[in-house]
């Protein structure tokens, strides 16, 4: 996601208000699933995959039982490669445990039109066939193209498609912090 | 980011970061071939050609698999059987293949050029699988991947390239590629099989094979085609092996993790024994599988619809 030079119409979340919805996300998790049993976290990259890994950590204090954590890059799987004006690098998918018959749960920062979740189900339902797949994000905006709904979110934003959603992380951006920017 | 060029024709017109590209992609497609389903939707509508005017069942074989990874539809024509038999040019059945619908067309010719000269009259993309004794990209590609994976790195390494220069594709890809990351070029080999001006490009020329072995990292092993035999370029296959051989005993002045490529098919105990070939130091068969990945990376990168930047 391309940083605007201009200045945020908004500060939608700081760090501890990251850090308390995903405390909620993880303990929802455990609610909704009994547990840790079979569930493994794949976050969708990039920032999929730190809100994975800090998810994984909170399972671990709350449950003090360690998930499964795998990486998905989804550019192979996208509907909308020669509508982009830039052919995106493809990284790698690092999935180092068999999806067959896991409760998969999907993270990722922002949920928008639904066509990075359909292209992360595509890519998770070739390497396997898991018992069931949840999706969490750190922030909905709405405008869905697609029929697709998250299980788990941290905080719904009414936006316009005129705005932009920026999650900044401390792994990737060097600080946590969830920004509105007018296009 | 995308390769900016339509067609890929030779190693010797890509920059550093373009090749750096497609290994880096070739990585991460090198983890499809491993999955159950090695299939990902990337290239779905898309139609590549095979048009191979000369025999090879590996690189038909490979280019075919990485496309059909890839979702891409692909036609190979068999030109033995076709209206090239029938006096058609090979402009003609270039034109007639794209306005059919192919996307990208990867060809094969004994003449060195060919491909070049399909890229400059049709809109749809040109891959080179080989062209007369000119260049051969997505082998040079391949083993540039296959030394980056083993080796970490592809600067500063010593490459020994043994046997038949003269008439190697596979060579030339290899020198260009690997001068551009600054690895210390050696090519060996008898002195019918060796072209004129090789210094010119900036690689060490020699007649004697252990000098071109002396600290080597890796020994690219040039398959010695039998039928030159037919023409006298060197005395018998037999001395050929005594003389260019490369054994055991012969490795033994390379450095001690010294890696061996062979482009294959091998003609065992003629270049290469098959105690070398099937040692932990040749990487012959990885080279195959590095070999459909690379190509995956280039058929992605190439088929960007409209963001070639064009």
């Amino acid at each position: 996601m391309e940083s605007p030079t201009r200045k945020p119409k908004a500060h939608l979340m700081d760090a501890d208000a990251i850090a308390r919805a995903l405390y909620r996300i993880a303990h929802e998790i455990l609610e909704r699933n009994k547990g840790t049993e079979r569930l493994a976290l794949v976050g969708i990259r990039r920032r999929g995959v730190p809100l994975a890994r800090r998810l994984v950590a909170r399972i671990r204090e709350i449950e003090g039982q360690d998930v499964p954590v795998g990486v998905l890059d989804i550019t192979l799987y996208r509907d909308d490669l020669t509508e982009r004006s830039e052919w995106p690098q493809v990284e790698r998918t690092e999935v180092p445990f068999p999806v067959r018959g896991r409760r998969i749960v999907l993270v990722d920062d922002v949920l928008y039109t639904g066509r990075t979740a359909r292209a992360a189900l595509d890519a998770l339902l070739d390497l396997g066939r898991p018992e069931s797949v949840q999706l969490a994000v750190l922030v909905d905006r709405g405008h869905r193209e697609l029929p697709i709904r998250a299980d788990y979110v941290g905080k719904n934003v009414p936006t316009s498609r005129r705005e932009l959603v920026e999650v900044r992380l401390t792994e990737v951006d060097g600080e946590d912090g969830v920004y509105l920017f007018e296009l | 980011m995308g390769l900016r060029r339509k067609d890929l024709l030779g190693l010797q017109d890509l920059t550093r970061e373009e090749i750096d590209l497609i290994l880096d992609t070739a990585e991460s497609m090198r983890e499809i071939i491993d999955r159950p389903v090695k299939k990902v939707p990337t290239l779905r509508g898309k139609v590549i050609v095979n048009l191979f005017y000369e025999p090879s069942t590996r690189t038909r074989n490979s280019f075919e698999l990485a496309a059909k990874y890839l979702s891409a539809d692909v036609q190979s024509v068999a030109v033995a059987q076709s209206s090239v038999q029938k006096g058609e040019t090979l402009l003609d059945t270039a034109r007639n293949l794209e306005v059919m619908g192919a996307d990208l067309v990867i060809m094969r010719h004994s003449e060195g050029g060919a491909p070049h000269f399909l890229a400059r009259r049709l809109r749809a993309g040109v891959v080179n699988a080989g062209d007369g004794i000119h260049e051969h990209p997505t082998q040079g590609l391949l083993d540039l991947f296959t030394i980056r994976r083993r080796k970490g790195r592809l600067s500063g390494l010593k490459v020994a390239i043994v046997g038949d220069i003269l008439h190697s594709r596979v060579a030339r890809s290899n020198i260009w590629g690997l001068l551009k990351y600054g690895s210390e070029v050696w090519v060996a080999g008898p002195a019918t099989l060796l072209p004129p001006g090789l210094e010119a490009l900036g690689v060490h020329v020699t007649h004697d094979l252990d000098e071109a072995l002396d600290g080597a990292d890796v020994v690219n092993v040039l398959r010695i085609q039998l039928e030159r035999q037919q023409k006298g370029l060197f005395p018998s296959v037999h001395e050929y092996a005594r003389f260019w051989g490369i054994t055991p005993q012969r490795l033994a002045a390379c450095k001690e993790d010294v890696l061996v490529l062979h482009p294959g098919p091998m003609n065992r105990g003629v270049e290469i024994t098959s105690e070398v070939a099937d040692s932990h130091r040749a990487a012959i068969l990885e080279q195959v599988t590095g070999g459909v990945a690379v190509r995956m990376a280039v058929l992605y990168l190439l088929l960007g619809g409209g963001g070639t930047g064009e």
